[in-house]
């Protein structure tokens, strides 16, 4: 297994968001705002927008939309105009990606049917696996369907997936015919009471008329509930066009963006929804099986816009932390004595929640963080650092400020490291502390500042 | 067919959007006011050739127009077109091979962009010349990758060293170039995982690879090819820039050029890394894969 590197919303849009804080930062401490003032903040906002690869339409009409609130703007008591700014940006932000959560509509009579579909490379295969998975795990009994005859082993790496996972995957021997595996699909979910039956295509692009077709015709076979586009969140300007040409044809009911954990800048996610009106119900943020997330386009938002996205970190966190040992967490955070040991279990949770780099880009007030590559751990490194954890006595991983050269030697030997592996690790653990300190002030006691926080610099 | 016909062919409905709308602006009959610079700058923009790159073409023009008394959008048409091209071109285009074999190509590029595929090509076409090849299944990642090679050994005739999923990919390569060598290979083509730039592990490996293949064979690899999805956007930057620092890329592959993208972020890259084009993926066939020339895209791409 491969360690995922970034984080995942903390590097979603992040240049994006810089960009976009630096502008806003400008007209927030204004008291009054000119018209050149506006201009020149929708000029930055336009640029960035640009290189972020959002859709050049979209752009126009999303300045268009700020601007037209921002000029009329009538003078509140309780927001300066700048602050007004940034509030009708957010909430223009918002209204593009499409308002609330999106999830998958279940039918009433199972099997629900998933199609999905895209362009070669967008990593339609992968994330058949991480959507049956997802769906397992909320207790259903999905049936992963190999339908793409035309690339060399498509078939075979779902099996493999399928394997890995312990998840079933239908592929028979004699059927060629996507339209027909997909039939027989159907009867097998049926006959086995299989719910959902989610349904991998091979990749085809959008102006091959024939294989355009062909999906219609897998369409008109399987019936689907939901037909997903899966898209590379680093499409360019041609973003728009390809789900254009997908929702013509077969009428999508969904996104699923793929790749986010990169440094893109996602402006895809930005336009697909505006321009197809189709929502964006999943993001792909990483190889790993799980990770697969539901689309949050507030939250995404108030990220831009450095507001922090501490929903989703709480969920997060929900999801593989136990209640109790979050609570003691926070009041960790609060009180700043964070040690060797909640290093370690912080770690260890990599696997179950994700990088803690990852977490961290959640909170509001992190951006700046950059440097967090000290951070990242690869979960073979992991066995290490727990050996050498667990050479240290109790007294040494509470307060590791007395551990001397001596006591380094003992530590490296007693675990199997060297003494660098000893001083690397307790540097990375410096590095969260202090963040976690950094973090622990602006969670605790200064309440309000969450809100109105941008981070500093 | 020659690459001009094959690529306008591939690209009509790009040039619907992208040179037909040149065409309609350069054949205007308004002259060169702000307007139409303005929407020179959207043309280009919207055909992923980026912020900094299309800003900088559009106000070259616009002084070379000022300074040459240029007053009739058509003959900007052709400075445009001189630009594109002054920007793509550069020495030494062609594929490097060793001076004495085996030339040893090193394929990386992020998660489906079509590296397996590109491999494939490239090895029939080295098979067509007569050359020897092994094919070096170093995307031990991937489900199934290897198999996937494997199919593309068969249809280009070429040798195919693999180990099982999960092992460690410079052991793979360590076996292919041992294999070369015993069987006085030409040219050893090896396929890597796909990996995102930012992934400062897997960015890791690849430094290792590369570095196995340098001390099995010294002056390996000849060329390290990025292999670029011609639909992605700005992050194709990105891709180049982090790519390089972590493996030296020697040239660029710009895949899937036959669909309605335009791999306007080639533009971008020339200009801001230098990294030339060597390659262009234009199907899924055996045989599309044709050597990139920068004056032909250029024409292709930007009317003519």
């Amino acid at each position: 297994m491969t360690a995922e590197g970034k984080g995942v919303v903390g590097v979603l849009f992040s240049s994006l968001a810089e960009k976009l804080q630096n502008t806003l930062r400008k007209l927030k401490g204004k008291g009054k705002l000119t018209e050149a003032d506006v201009n020149e903040a929708l000029r930055e906002i336009r640029l960035a927008l640009l290189e972020a690869d959002v859709n050049f339409k979209v752009v126009k009409d999303f300045l268009g939309r700020v601007k037209e609130r921002a000029v009329g703007l009538e003078v509140q008591q309780s927001l300066t105009p700048g602050q007004q700014v940034v509030k009708i940006v957010y909430e223009e932000l918002t209204a593009l990606m499409g308002g609330g959560e999106n999830k998958i509509k279940w039918t009433g009579q199972p099997p629900t049917v998933i199609m999905l579909v895209g362009l070669q490379g967008a990593g339609k295969t992968t994330t058949a696996a991480k959507v049956a998975l997802y769906c397992q795990k909320q207790g259903r009994r999905p049936l992963l369907v190999a339908a793409d005859v035309y690339r060399p082993a498509a078939v075979r790496q779902l099996q493999v997936l399928g394997e890995q996972l312990k998840l079933p995957v239908f592929s028979p021997e004699k059927e060629e015919n996507p339209v027909g595996i997909v039939r027989l699909a159907l009867d097998e979910a049926r006959r086995l009471g299989h719910d959902p039956v989610i349904v991998d295509t091979a990749g085809r692009l959008h102006i091959n008329e024939e294989m355009m077709s062909e999906l219609g015709a897998m369409k008109e076979a399987a019936r689907p509930h939901e037909i997903l586009l899966v898209l590379d969140a680093m499409t360019g300007q041609d973003a728009v066009r390809v789900a254009e040409a997908f929702h013509r044809e077969l009428g999508l009911t969904g996104v699923i963006l793929t790749k986010l954990d990169g440094d893109t800048r996602g402006g895809a996610a930005l336009s697909v929804r505006a321009v197809t009106g189709c929502p964006i119900k999943f993001i792909g943020v990483g190889e790993r099986p799980e990770a697969l997330e539901a689309f949050h386009p507030d939250r995404i938002a108030s990220r831009i816009l450095g507001m922090g996205d501490v929903q989703t970190i709480i969920e997060k966190a929900q999801a593989a932390i136990d209640r109790e040992e979050a609570l003691e967490l926070q009041r960790k955070l609060r009180q700043q004595d964070f040690t060797l040991e909640d290093f370690l279990r912080q770690l260890k949770q990599v696997q179950k929640v994700g990088p803690l780099e990852e977490i961290l880009g959640l909170l509001p007030g992190v951006g700046p963080w950059k440097q967090l590559k000290g951070v990242q751990v690869d979960p073979k490194e992991l066995v290490h650092i727990e050996a050498i954890i667990q050479s240290m006595t109790p007294e040494e991983r509470r307060n590791p400020g007395i551990i001397n050269a001596s006591r380094k030697r003992r530590i490296a030997a007693g675990s199997g490291t060297k003494v660098q592996d000893v001083n690397r690790l307790l540097r990375q653990f410096e590095e969260a502390r202090r963040l976690m300190q950094h973090l622990g002030d602006l969670a605790g006691g200064k309440k309000g500042k969450i809100k109105v926080k941008f981070p500093p610099g | 067919m020659n690459l001009l016909k094959k690529l306008k062919q591939s690209l009509t409905k790009t040039r619907e959007n992208l040179a037909g709308r040149l065409e309609n602006l350069f054949a205007g009959k308004r002259g060169l006011d702000e307007e139409f610079f303005e929407e020179l700058e959207e043309i280009l923009l919207t055909a992923d050739v980026g912020v900094a790159t299309t800003l900088e073409l559009v106000e070259g023009l616009r002084q070379r127009a000022r300074k040459e008394n240029i007053g009739d959008p058509a003959s900007l048409s052709s400075l445009l077109q001189e630009e594109v091209v002054k920007l793509m071109e550069h020495e030494a285009a062609g594929l490097q091979l060793a001076p004495s074999p085996p030339t040893v190509i090193l394929v990386v590029g992020v998660n489906g962009t079509g590296k397996t595929t590109t491999t494939g090509k490239l090895a029939y076409r080295f098979r067509q010349k007569g050359s020897r090849v092994i094919l070096a299944a170093a995307d031990t990642f991937r489900a199934a990758a290897a198999e996937q090679l494997a199919v593309w050994a068969r249809r280009a005739g070429a040798e195919l060293i693999s180990h099982q999923p999960g092992a460690d990919p410079g052991a793979v390569v360590f076996d292919a170039l041992q294999a070369a060598r015993s069987r006085r290979a030409d040219v050893v083509l090896v396929d890597t995982a796909g990996r995102l730039q930012t992934k400062t592990n897997l960015m890791e490996e690849l430094k290792k690879i590369r570095r196995v293949i340098g001390r099995e064979h010294a002056g390996a690899p000849h060329e390290v090819l990025l292999v670029l999805d011609a639909t992605t956007g700005q992050n194709a930057l990105s891709q180049a820039r982090l790519f390089h620092d972590a493996v030296e890329v020697t040239g660029i592959v710009l895949t899937k050029l036959d669909g309605t993208a335009k791999g306007g972020v080639v533009l971008a890259i020339a200009h801001e890394l230098k990294i030339p084009v060597k390659l262009v993926g234009l199907g899924e066939g055996v045989e599309d894969l044709e050597e990139f020339r920068p004056r032909e895209f250029a024409l292709a791409l930007f009317g003519g």
